[in-house]
């Protein structure tokens, strides 16, 4: 049972990567890209890895294919004329895909294998999830600071890199707004009877 | 029918690292398809560190893919900061174009 799923979700996930590099459309490469992801957060559960297989749901799919997506969407490029004389790439990409899964085959059965194996998602702990925070704020904790480092940074570099300062422009200038007294603002001016002003 | 086996996934892994890298060479002229490989690369280096780690019964594999995957999420972010900042600046993301520093 645990075979046949392994089966559909592998021959799932080849064939939308597959698609991703194909595609004609890149939105529909994103598309690809997300089913991939979705498949192979299916497999990781089949092992027991739930708290990463939701990770890549939530990260993946709620994140990076959603900015992808809005990338491909924001930018008016002519994709199609894009992909025109991509056919010439097939044969030198094959041969170094052939190369790839022919080293990756040769090391992998150069090396004995015991057939099988008692898989332990959780090892020490209830669950997978229980697991991982036992050593995740103890062990690696520098490590956890680290990779949030690494996201502001990231962050703020992706904001420094799109933020534009356009002439021209009227903006909202709050300390401006609240220096503002009712002597700068207001005039009162003596109106004699029957004249306006 | 046989068992569940760690060569299973490394098989998986290892077709899914190899679309990546053909990816990068088909679409040489579509940066955001090869931004979408560098992609798929990383998810199989992440399915190779999990298949591991539950392989062997040590979590350190599940932590370090972790922080794989908090890397690809800043790698995204900024190369795609980088792909709109340069379609502002020149209208158009053609690699072939991307010649200024004559490299």
């Amino acid at each position: 049972m645990e075979l046949i799923a392994f089966y559909i979700f592998a021959a799932i996930v080849t064939v939308s990567a597959l698609s991703v590099i194909i595609a004609r459309n890149p939105v529909h490469s994103v598309l690809w890209l997300i089913l991939t992801f979705f498949t192979a957060a299916g497999l990781l559960v089949l092992i027991g890895a739930e708290f990463l297989a939701m990770l890549l749901v939530v990260v993946y799919v709620g994140a990076v294919a959603v900015l992808f997506l809005f990338v491909v969407m924001m930018l008016d490029v002519d994709f199609v004329e894009m992909k025109q004389g991509s056919l010439r790439y097939w044969p030198f990409a094959g041969l170094v895909g052939i190369a790839f899964i022919a080293e990756i085959a040769l090391a992998s059965f150069a090396r004995e294998t015991d057939g099988t194996i008692d898989f332990e998602a959780a090892p020490g702990a209830a669950t997978n999830a229980e697991a991982i925070g036992q050593v995740m704020y103890t062990q690696y904790f520098l490590l956890f600071q680290l990779a949030g480092l690494i996201l502001l940074v990231a962050m703020i570099g992706a904001i420094v890199l799109t933020l534009r300062e356009r002439a021209g422009i009227k903006r909202q200038n709050i300390a401006q707004q609240t220096a503002r007294r009712r002597k700068d603002a207001t005039e009162a001016v003596p109106v004699e009877p029957g004249k306006g002003i | 029918m046989g068992e569940l086996t760690i060569n299973h996934f490394l098989t998986v892994s290892a077709i899914l690292f190899t679309i990546g890298v053909v990816g990068i060479f088909v679409n040489r002229k579509n940066i955001i398809v090869i931004l979408m490989s560098i992609e798929l690369i990383l998810l199989s280096v992440n399915l190779n560190l999990i298949a591991f780690s539950v392989y062997s019964g040590t979590i350190a594999g599940q932590i370090f893919a972790m922080l794989v995957l908090t890397v690809a999420a800043a790698e995204a972010a900024v190369g795609l900061a980088i792909l709109v900042v340069y379609f502002r600046n020149r209208g158009d993301i053609a690699v072939e174009s991307v010649d200024l520093m004559k490299g």
